[in-house]
């Protein structure tokens, strides 16, 4: 199981929109650097930037294809960060249904004016 | 009408929960901090209850939870002080739950607007360690029996 710290560093990850882009393109197969910088308008200093941030929350990996170093898509994390927020969600969605069934049959009992 | 949960993580050391009830501000904040009302619906998974709801409802009064499996295999609670109590819209509160170290800062928003309550439970945590290990393990560690089931799932997916 993942790491909390871990997390944390995925969600921070997550919340750029350029990096949730590269992260969608890496999902149709590997790519070096240039490859990726090209739809971005961005230089390539500044995609290997956000390559470090997605390296770091193990949302990707860099090959070590000499000059090429392509980049994988390491979907793991990203998973494991959705399943607990969306548990966590389930969990307070089911509990927050019993309250509505009680906050109905308490209106009910009480009237509409509250007494 | 329809109405989900949202879960948000505003900071490192927070989690935010909201959701929109049909009923008034009141009638949900009764259902917050009356004990035979508690029991009634704040009980996580299908077979649990919670037979010690010990509610002292002034600022600086206690609370205490304790919920108990219905097979008798487990039990789990959570203590904690009243900071600041103003019916209906607020209630702030801190929480400790068994066997962790590090208390969390509740508070409970309820607007009120044309009938419907929009309530916001806001969860500030000492650390941000502390705060994922609280979402990782779904309300309470005690009463995750989904955990396992979970983890197959997971385990199905990125293997």
């Amino acid at each position: 199981m993942m790491q909390p710290q871990n997390l944390d560093a995925t969600f921070s990850a997550l919340a750029d929109p350029t990096r949730r882009a590269i992260l969608g393109r890496l999902a149709s197969g590997e790519a070096s650097v240039m490859e990726l910088a090209r739809p971005f308008a961005m230089s390539q200093p500044a995609i290997s930037r956000h390559l470090k941030v997605l390296e770091e929350a193990g949302l990707i990996r860099r090959g070590r294809d000499g000059q090429r170093r392509p980049c994988h898509l390491e979907i793991k994390p990203m998973i494991e960060a959705n399943a607990w927020i969306e548990r966590y969600r389930e969990l307070w969605e089911a509990t927050y249904q019993r309250l509505d069934s009680l906050l109905e049959e308490i209106g009910a009992a009480t009237g509409p004016t509250g007494e | 009408m329809p109405t989900t949960v949202d879960v948000t993580t505003p900071s490192d050391r927070e989690i935010a929960v909201t959701r929109s009830f049909d009923a008034p501000a009141q009638l949900i904040f009764d259902c917050h901090t009356r004990p035979e009302y508690v029991q009634r619906w704040l009980l996580g998974p299908p077979d649990w209850s919670m037979p010690v709801c010990e509610i002292d409802l002034r600022a600086g009064g206690r609370y205490r939870y304790v919920w108990r499996n219905d097979a008798g295999e487990g039990e789990f609670g959570v203590q904690g002080e009243y900071r600041e109590i103003s019916a209906p819209g607020r209630l702030v509160h801190t929480e400790t739950m068994d066997g962790t170290e590090g208390e969390a800062l509740c508070t409970l928003t309820l607007v009120d607007q044309d009938g419907r309550t929009t309530l916001t439970t806001n969860m500030l945590f000492p650390s941000r360690e502390i705060r994922d290990q609280a979402l990782e393990s779904g309300m309470t560690d005690g009463m995750s029996t989904s955990y396992d089931r979970l983890e197959d799932v997971l385990g199905e997916k990125v293997a």
